[in-house]
């Protein structure tokens, strides 16, 4: 199975416990979380009206993060998590440039620096501490596909509370977080500028030509050094033929 | 060799902001590895990238593009008449890379794995493309470069040996910068909602390579102009105009290009409303592009080194903001995020540049990288030679 997380809005009371589990479970000092940064991989959104969103890591089926990561320290499990392995990292920070959710945090005040992003507590024997945490089971986890047609089904029977869209089923080419609520992503304060293609495809269009570059490329160069190198020859050899007839003359 | 052969740099004002420069940037290098990159930059994590990607590498691997271009001209197309600047821009080139090396020291958050990329490979990431065509092409600019050291100390053997694999290090050095100033643009192609239109391009590898030529050769041009002032080389102005005939065509097609794209994906739209974007990206096409391509078009600018200069100091400044541009002016635009160079910043960029000219000087001094006379006799001088022997047949 493939694990993914379900954030229902609609279910959201605001309490905070998925983010107090969030904290204790990775060892961070609890304190009020507004934003990703280095000791906070989750928070609560208040859009008002009761309406609270979560935000965490989307854990992308083909995340532009790991892509980017030019040494692998980003990569996404089949089990679902997409986790990071510090040892490898060089710290590039294109991981950051490359998320289309703006996740991954930096410690920008660390001699020696980690990214830190959610890792769907990819470690923990229990699975995520968030959805453990929900007293409402607005975040619930499990495996992705079980969870999709469970929010279609949510969607299906209560068009009246839902706004009919699934957020993570296409974005970015899908991801292994998925978020309905009672309006659209936009209302609801969710990145939707990503579009739904798999960002790494925008790079491999550019990059699978790379092998060409090389083979053609030492082609072209090394016949052009061969044939201009050849018309030098012949003029040397020429003008050694003409000083003779000169001489003869 | 005696100690009074090797004569000691003058101590004049330049000397000494460039001493200045490098004290603030040893102070600076302490500050930033005992308390992080945040103690030194205005780096967020909104904003990752700033001032040393966009200037120190983006900037600094293009400006040392005349490297593999004038090697190019040379060793591949026998143009043997460009060999006077060959040296200088290969050293150029080479300090280049060196500085770039040295700026991703500063940037990067654990320089000290610079070296996975060897072992730990990712060969989908840009970034992995991008490290080892700065280490690949980094051995071949030191390789192409021994042939000065080697003359230096009169190594004759290994001058040899270096002349016969010379051909093949130049191609190796073509094919990597193509790939290594192409993959710089590819960077940008993950980031599709980050990066304002009239800067985002899928053509992106494409036009930072035909940018990285044209500003390779215009720094050619504009550093064979110092190097006049400050070592009294005489300078080739023949051979400094017919490469700006060149940068002319490099201009036009890199014009072409772009504006081909920006028509073609619609984005010349968003120039309005006018923002400082959109004057940011005015000035880079009109006066870094359009400009010198029409100035240099003409023979007038081209009779006189120093309007040469000045035509390509133009493609210069050009080609540095465009990679700003997009860096920077660009993700700003795209995000709503802000971002302005700290202090100390600007400071490690200013004493980087100050780095690569000292050694510039300090390469020209004590070694041969300006032919002392003329191998080479003047390119109209042969076919005239050749006409007259046919008449005289």
């Amino acid at each position: 199975m493939s694990r993914g997380i379900l954030v229902d809005v609609t279910k959201c009371i605001g309490c905070g416990s998925c983010v107090e589990a969030c904290q204790e479970a990775n060892g961070q000092p609890p304190h009020e979380a507004r934003h990703f940064d280095s000791d906070t991989f989750t928070y609560l959104m208040d859009r008002g009206n009761d309406v609270y969103v979560r935000r965490l890591c989307m854990h992308c089926m083909n995340p532009a993060c790991a892509s980017a990561c030019p040494v692998s320290a980003l990569q996404k499990t089949a089990a679902g998590p997409v986790v990071y392995d510090p040892s490898r990292c060089m710290g590039c920070r294109y991981c950051m440039v490359a998320c289309p959710f703006g996740v991954p945090t930096y410690e920008w005040n660390s001699p020696t620096p980690r990214i830190r992003k959610c890792e769907m507590c990819a470690k923990r024997p229990n699975g995520p501490a968030c959805a453990e945490a929900c007293p409402t089971g607005a975040t619930v986890t499990g495996d992705r596909d079980e969870l999709l047609a469970e929010a279609r089904k949510r969607i299906a029977n209560d068009p009246q509370t839902y706004y009919p869209y699934i957020y993570g089923e296409k974005e970015a080419g899908g991801t292994s977080v998925l978020v309905i609520g009672p309006k659209d992503p936009a209302a609801l304060g969710l990145p939707t500028a990503v579009g739904t293609e798999p960002l790494p495809q925008l790079t491999w269009r550019a990059l699978k030509h790379v092998p060409d570059v090389v083979l053609f490329g030492g082609v072209l160069l090394s016949g052009f050094w061969w044939l201009t190198k050849r018309k030098e020859e012949v003029a040397k050899a020429e003008g050694r033929y003409r000083r003779e007839e000169d001489h003869e003359r | 060799m005696s100690v009074k052969g090797w004569k000691l740099p003058r101590l004049g004002f330049w000397w000494s902001v460039a001493g200045i420069l490098l004290v603030l940037l040893t102070a600076i290098a302490v500050v930033r590895y005992t308390k992080g990159l945040g103690a030194v930059t205005n780096l967020t994590d909104g904003f990752p990238w700033g001032l040393w990607i966009g200037f120190d590498i983006l900037c600094g691997v293009g400006l040392a593009a005349g490297g593999f271009a004038i090697a190019a001209t040379v060793h591949v197309f026998h143009l043997e008449e460009f060999k006077p600047i060959l040296r200088p821009t290969i050293l150029t080139a080479f300090l280049g890379y060196a500085l770039v090396i040295v700026a991703l020291l500063f940037d990067l958050g654990k320089p000290w794995n610079i070296w996975h990329p060897i072992v730990m490979w990712n060969p989908r990431s840009v970034m992995f493309e991008v490290g080892w065509c700065v280490m690949l092409y980094t051995t071949v600019l030191f390789l192409e470069f021994l042939p000065v050291v080697f003359e230096r100390f009169r190594l004759g053997k290994a001058l040899k040996l270096l002349a016969k694999v010379s051909p093949l290090l130049v191609i190796l050095g073509v094919i990597l910068s193509t790939l290594h100033q192409s993959s710089l643009g590819s960077l940008f192609l993950i980031l599709p909602h980050k990066v304002h239109p009239l800067w985002y391009s899928p053509l992106q590898p494409v036009l930072f390579f035909v940018s990285a030529v044209a500003a390779g050769l215009a720094m050619t041009v504009v550093e064979s102009w110092f190097s006049r002032r400050a070592f009294g080389r005489p300078i080739e102005t023949q051979l400094l105009a017919r490469l700006s005939r060149t940068s002319v065509v490099v201009l036009a097609l890199y014009l072409a290009l772009r504006l081909r794209d920006l028509v073609g994906r619609r984005a010349l739209q968003s120039l309005f409303p006018l923002t400082l974007a959109s004057w940011l990206f005015l000035a880079e096409i009109l006066l870094g592009v359009v400009v010198p391509m029409v100035a240099l078009a003409s023979p007038w600018t081209r009779s006189s080194p120093r309007r040469l200069a000045i035509a390509q100091g133009m493609v210069v400044l050009g080609f540095i903001l465009h990679r700003l541009n997009v860096s920077i002016t660009a993700v700003e635009a795209a995000t709503g995020y802000r971002y302005l160079p700290a202090v100390p910043e600007f400071l490690v960029t200013m004493g980087l540049v100050a780095l690569g000219m000292l050694a510039f000087a300090a390469a020209c001094r004590y070694f041969p990288v300006f032919p002392e006379a003329r191998v080479v006799p003047e390119p109209e001088a042969a076919p005239a030679k050749l006409r007259q022997a046919v008449v005289d047949a």
